[in-house]
């Protein structure tokens, strides 16, 4: 059974939809998590880009408010077989985060407070792909929708799109994160269905 | 950081689990590998609202258990235990 929090509606109906393979089409907003929800004081966050060996970018919550922002509205797709379309966000983008990080290191691991992971090619966060996303629907992101921020990758299964993330740590290789370890996939498009490792 | 907690205990891993174990894995005690408390899996706090279960110590929080079933393959995890003591005698007794 899922949690549902109200007041989330989607903006286009299942039969103007096209959802990819599989999923359904909800107006809620199932809540999935595999622990706690972390209420983090905002004079406590802070994301951090780690090169494999030192912290190279660092913002505190008020630094990484001064950056520039932009709204986001995209449709969710969760592996678990709810799409969710329309859904608006306000988030710093990675392009901006990662402006000034020179690196050749092709993959990154994001790592969130309450210890998830999940992991994903660099490609797949740059050129307007991804973002750190703080306002759902003009209001701050409720921390069970992963605020005060969460990362947002919509073209992957809502999985990779981490809640409470903290930091990214770049990679040479890929390496599984906290469900890609357990039989899901390493990539997870949701238009090819990638659910699970092998498919 | 504070949290909101949204689980229920280890009993409700019971019905999965018994695909894996010919015993039964809930009263068995775990040892949790990152802050050493000894309890009885049915003491963990489990989570469900997931893509799998996942058993978290109830005084660390850390994870002792991940379970999923990927089109009828089983994952298990247990690196988050140092050891699961099962008391096998007591169960055979039990169910005689």
């Amino acid at each position: 059974m899922a949690i549902i929090s109200r007041g989330f509606a989607g903006r286009r109906s299942a039969a103007e939809a096209k959802l990819p393979p599989g999923q359904y089409l909800t107006t809620d907003f199932p809540v999935l998590s595999a622990g706690p929800t972390p209420h983090i004081s905002l004079d406590r966050w802070e994301f951090t880009v780690n090169d494999g060996s030192n912290v190279v970018k660092r913002w505190d919550w008020k630094s990484f408010r001064e950056l520039p922002s932009e709204t986001i509205t995209t449709d969710l797709h969760c592996v678990t077989r709810w799409s969710k379309l329309g859904t608006p966000w306000e988030g710093v983008s990675l392009d901006v985060l990662l402006a000034d990080v020179k690196t050749d290191l092709p993959y990154a691991m994001f790592r969130s407070y309450g210890d998830y992971t999940t992991n994903l090619p660099l490609k797949d966060v740059m050129n307007k792909q991804a973002w750190i996303a703080f306002k759902y629907d003009g209001a701050d992101l409720e921390p069970e929708h992963g605020g005060p921020a969460r990362l947002l990758v919509p073209h992957l299964y809502l999985w990779k799109s981490a809640k409470w993330v903290k930091g990214m740590t770049l990679m040479p290789h890929d390496k599984p994160g906290f469900w890609e370890s357990l039989g899901y996939h390493i990539y997870g498009d949701p238009w090819q269905e990638q659910r699970y490792s092998n498919e | 950081m504070s949290a909101t907690m949204n689980y229920l205990d280890g009993n409700a891993a019971a019905g999965e689990l018994s695909r894996i174990f010919a015993t039964d894995l809930t009263s068995a005690e775990g040892q949790c590998a990152n802050c050493a408390a000894k309890m009885r899996f049915a003491e963990s706090h489990l989570y469900s609202h997931c893509p799998g279960l996942v058993a978290r110590c109830a005084l660390c929080g850390h994870v002792l258990l991940r379970f999923a079933n990927v089109r009828g393959r089983l994952f298990l995890d247990l690196r988050g235990m140092t050891y699961l003591r099962i008391d096998a005698a007591k169960q055979e007794e039990a169910s005689n």
